[in-house]
């Protein structure tokens, strides 16, 4: 190899190792961009409710399109979320109460551990069903990324509204009654 | 009218106080453990901890993540570990092995975001333990709401995986 060719070689191999480097922070960046953007589309609100299918704790199949002609009131929890807890003891009342108008609460316990949520879930005697959720469930409702997080879904699947954070409980069931069957009962 | 814009500013007083953290330093009084243990000084706002990662040859902290790993699994700090919940035992052990060889003085961010500040059961603990453990550079994010809210939605980098 003479002189030339071994310059032209060091020159196309720099230029490689360049392009490798900008092609590599390209990607970086790109990710960093792709991630904002999918969270910043994360609401929901009066999009159709993303499917899902889990199972419960009673090893029943929960699959949020067989409730289609019931409200669903999706809630994520997790053992070590405080506001969580107290929001619990209202849905059981809540789905005694407006269960037979067509009301479906369902749980998705955000814990790492099962076992935890199972217990609190015996210890709360929830009258609904509760299946684990993961990451990619978070990710389909546009980020669960702080508890709680609930979301109103009426008889057509349509998300009429999304709470993140604490709430006033009475705004819930105030927005959630007029989508029952009956609804001035 | 000079009465009224007094009354004014003390009335608004505790919401842009809200913004920088806990109304005020209520460190002396809380209950060991809680959030509101943490002294004010050791608070890192989202904002100077960006600026901080963003900056070009800046001393970077270790960032570690004291909270749940669905949470972080689904988005976090980039270049931030996950030790576990600073709430469970298992969690405190998982922080202790990560940082033990580590000098005293290293700069670490801990930070959690799993709910409202008030209520998080991991980032008091886990700031407790490394105080315990004699390190000296530690600041905590402080998060008000969540991690949601305060970083994702305010548009600073994140990134996802386990």
């Amino acid at each position: 190899m003479d002189a030339d060719q071994t310059t032209g070689m060091r020159m196309w191999q720099n230029a490689l190792r360049r392009s490798t480097l900008t092609c590599s922070l390209l990607a970086i960046c790109l990710g960093a961009i792709v991630t904002q953007m999918a969270f910043a589309a994360g609401s929901l609100l009066h999009k159709k409710a993303p499917e899902f299918v889990r199972t419960d704790f009673n090893h029943r199949t929960v699959d949020l399109n067989a409730y289609r002609g019931k409200v669903v009131l999706l809630n994520f929890w997790a053992t070590w979320c405080a506001p969580c807890q107290l929001e619990m003891p209202r849905f059981v009342a809540w789905q005694s109460k407006y269960g037979p108008r067509g009301l479906q609460i369902i749980g998705i316990s955000m814990d790492d551990d099962p076992a935890a949520a199972r217990s609190l879930y015996e210890k709360l005697k929830l009258n609904y069903p509760v299946a684990m959720g993961d990451e990619k469930l978070g990710e389909l409702y546009g980020g669960v990324l702080g508890l709680p997080v609930t979301f109103l879904i009426d008889s057509h699947g349509q998300v009429r509204a999304e709470y993140r954070g604490e709430t006033e409980l009475n705004t819930i069931e105030r927005r959630l009654k007029p989508l029952l069957l009956h609804p001035s009962r | 009218m000079r009465l009224g814009i007094v009354a004014m500013l003390v009335t608004l007083a505790p919401f842009f106080a809200h913004a920088q953290g806990p109304a005020s330093d209520p460190s002396s009084a809380a209950p060991p453990g809680s959030a509101f243990s943490i002294p004010q000084a050791q608070l890192l706002q989202p904002d100077a901890l960006n600026r901080l990662l963003q900056a070009a040859g800046a001393d970077k902290p270790l960032v570690l993540q004291v909270g749940s790993h669905v949470l972080y699994a689904q988005a976090h700090i980039p270049g931030g570990e996950y030790v576990g919940p600073g709430s469970q035992p298992a969690g405190l052990q998982s922080l202790q092995s990560r940082v033990a060889s580590l000098p005293h003085k290293t700069f670490i961010v801990l930070y959690c975001g799993c709910c409202p500040w008030n209520h998080c059961p991991n980032i008091g603990p886990a700031f407790t333990k490394l105080k315990e453990m004699g390190f000296t550079n530690v600041k905590v994010l402080y998060l008000a709401d969540n991690f949601g809210a305060n970083w994702v939605d305010k548009g600073y980098p994140v990134e996802q995986g386990r």
